[in-house]
């Protein structure tokens, strides 16, 4: 009797493991759906307007001479100037709070804020970048300070993915380049920075295709919604791929919605591309180092 | 000490021992006022000391691993360091080349004198230093990158840039260090790809390239084969004709095979030293015995 309640017990639970294997298999089934309809329904009413002229033309009253041009220029513009401005500055705070900073109080204090920053709402940047990009340092609505916004805005990103970059280099590379007679600043620039790099770079990459979907933040600190001239220095003003997207859903015109549609396959285009190019390099590289 | 050529060991003997022998004397005399068993034989046979150490604690914190250690290790030698694990053998060989600087928090007591200059003093360049005491870890780690960048490391932060420099100081270390034949035709090639036992005489070669007089190795064969390890010691009783050698290991036939004297230590304390021969065949500390005994450790 009671081997027939162990049999009915073991049967249950059995029952209960395979029930929960299908519940998860649901949900990401669900997920996958929902994304594969969003695409679908993008690609059937965008792929239709997309063409060379849609790559080369300029934004236009008209739905069928409309472009992404200028709004992919100035997304270009946008995403280079800030991965040089973050770059340097995250690996910087990187290097310093992993290689220099003593276990201690300031250290905890800017890790802290750091994971703290990555938490603030984009729009918040946005508005920081207005009042202090735009009107205090007077650099204006140009896409150097909509690229000093989207900095601060992906800094927390970067630097925490260098920082976990640095620390999966092992302490024995340190110790065998200082016991070389190495000096810090050499084994950080010749064993431990190349060694990171691959991670840095994915991390980066990452951190910028963020930016390059954002236009809460370049709304506040004065992306044109339209511009018929792309930008050609720092200095200029600009437009980037989702403000045109978001302008162009805004359009009483019908056709437009499937201009927006062309617009969103093209910015996931080069999201997509960004990404391969990070999963590429830690494939290519991450394999070659192996402790 | 870059004035010579880092690749020139018979130089370099040369010039240690027609070098500062008066700066030797000078090192502290007390040696061994506190504990009578404490005593390097070579150096009271009269040969000068290489390595003077005095009344040494060494502190990770509030926890002291090393107590009044004193420790005279002479020229052109091996020194074994044996012990059971957690007797702070390898702590102080990583006061010699202050790499437990390292380490938060730590502290040291006493001092270190080579060739007469205290390393722990103010005056003393750390990066300087290290390249005149080599170091080999327990676990070989070569850089992620070919066997002629790993030797030419040293050399290379030390600020030698001619490439024909380079080359022969490669060379040189890698035949030191009996690796030589084995990758002459393949020094583009990525030191990972090497054998366990190949790794470590490549981190030989690349602590022999910075000209060093001192070689310190921590455990050097605890993680490679039998072979390995055979051609490891034959390697260490080459190079102590041009280096001084302290050597921690785990494995007494090990201490028994490579070093002229032994240092056992015990509990952060240095319970005997003397001759090899003599420490094992006639100890004089019922601990020293019991360790050699295998009855414990």
């Amino acid at each position: 009797m009671s081997e027939q309640s162990a049999v009915r017990r073991q049967r249950r639970k059995r029952l209960a493991a395979r029930s929960f294997e299908w519940l998860c298999l649901t949900a990401t089934f669900l997920c996958i759906i929902v994304l594969a309809a969003l695409l679908s329904g993008i690609i059937y009413r965008g792929a239709g307007w997309l063409s060379i002229e849609f790559l080369t033309n300029g934004p236009s009253r008209f739905p069928d001479q409309s472009g992404v041009k200028a709004a992919l220029i100035g997304s270009v513009w946008l995403i280079g100037l800030t991965a040089l401005i973050s770059v340097p500055l995250g690996t910087g705070a990187a290097i310093y709070l992993e290689e220099y900073a003593r276990p201690g109080i300031l250290r905890q204090f800017i890790q802290t804020n750091v994971s703290n920053l990555a938490g603030v709402p984009s729009i918040v940047y946005g508005i920081l970048g207005l009042g202090l990009f735009v009107r205090t340092l007077a650099i204006g609505d140009t896409v150097l300070a909509g690229a000093l916004t989207m900095s601060l805005l992906i800094l927390p990103v970067v630097i925490v993915a260098a920082q976990e970059a640095l620390r999966a280099v092992p302490d024995s590379i340190r110790h065998a380049s200082l016991a070389l007679g190495a000096t810090r600043w050499q084994t950080i620039q010749h064993q431990v920075l190349p060694a990171a790099l691959p991670g840095i770079s994915t991390g980066t990459i990452l951190a910028l295709s963020r930016a390059l979907g954002e236009a809460a933040p370049l709304i506040a600190v004065g992306a044109l919604a339209f511009v018929s001239r792309y930008p050609l220095g720092p200095m200029d003003k600009y437009t980037v791929l989702p403000i045109q997207i978001f302008n162009w859903t805004g359009k009483p015109q019908h056709d437009f919605q499937n201009v927006a549609a062309a617009g969103i396959i093209v910015l996931l285009g080069v999201l997509l591309c960004m990404n391969a190019l990070a999963v590429f390099i830690r494939y290519r590289y991450g394999k070659q180092i192996r402790w | 000490m870059t004035d010579h050529h880092p690749n020139a060991p018979l130089e370099l003997t040369r010039a240690t021992s027609n070098g500062p022998l008066a700066e030797q004397v000078q090192a502290p005399e007390d040696l061994d006022r506190h504990d009578g068993n404490v005593a390097a034989p070579a150096v009271e046979r009269g040969q000068a000391s290489m390595i003077t150490v005095s009344d040494l604690s060494f502190y990770y914190g509030a926890v002291q691993a090393l107590t009044d250690v004193s420790m005279r290790i002479p020229p052109r030698n091996v020194t074994a360091l044996i012990g059971p694990s957690g007797c702070g053998k390898s702590t102080f060989l990583r006061c010699i080349n202050r790499m437990n600087d390292l380490i938060e928090e730590s502290r040291v007591e006493g001092s270190i004198h080579i060739e007469g200059q205290d390393i722990y003093s103010p005056q003393t360049d750390v990066v300087e230093l290290r390249k005149r005491v080599g170091m080999v870890f327990q676990k070989s780690n070569p850089f992620p990158k070919s066997i002629f960048d790993n030797v030419a490391y040293g050399p290379r932060v030390a600020g030698i840039r001619s490439r024909t420099a380079l080359e022969e100081i490669v060379e040189s270390s890698l035949f030191q260090a009996a690796l030589w034949d084995e990758v002459k035709d393949r020094l583009d090639a990525s030191a990972l790809k090497l054998s366990g036992g190949q790794q470590q005489r490549l981190c030989i070669a690349r602590a022999l390239a910075t000209g060093p007089e001192v070689l310190l190795m921590d455990e050097p064969a605890s993680a490679l084969d039998p072979a390995s390890t055979a051609r490891i010691e034959d390697l260490v009783s080459e190079l102590k004709e041009h280096y001084t050698i302290v050597i921690v290991t785990h494995n007494m036939h090990q201490a028994a095979r490579v070093s002229d004297q032994t240092a056992f230590f015990f509990e952060g304390r240095l319970f005997e030293m003397s001759e090899t021969a003599e420490l094992f065949t006639n100890p004089k500390q019922k601990k020293t015995e019991d360790y050699i005994g295998g009855r414990f450790g």
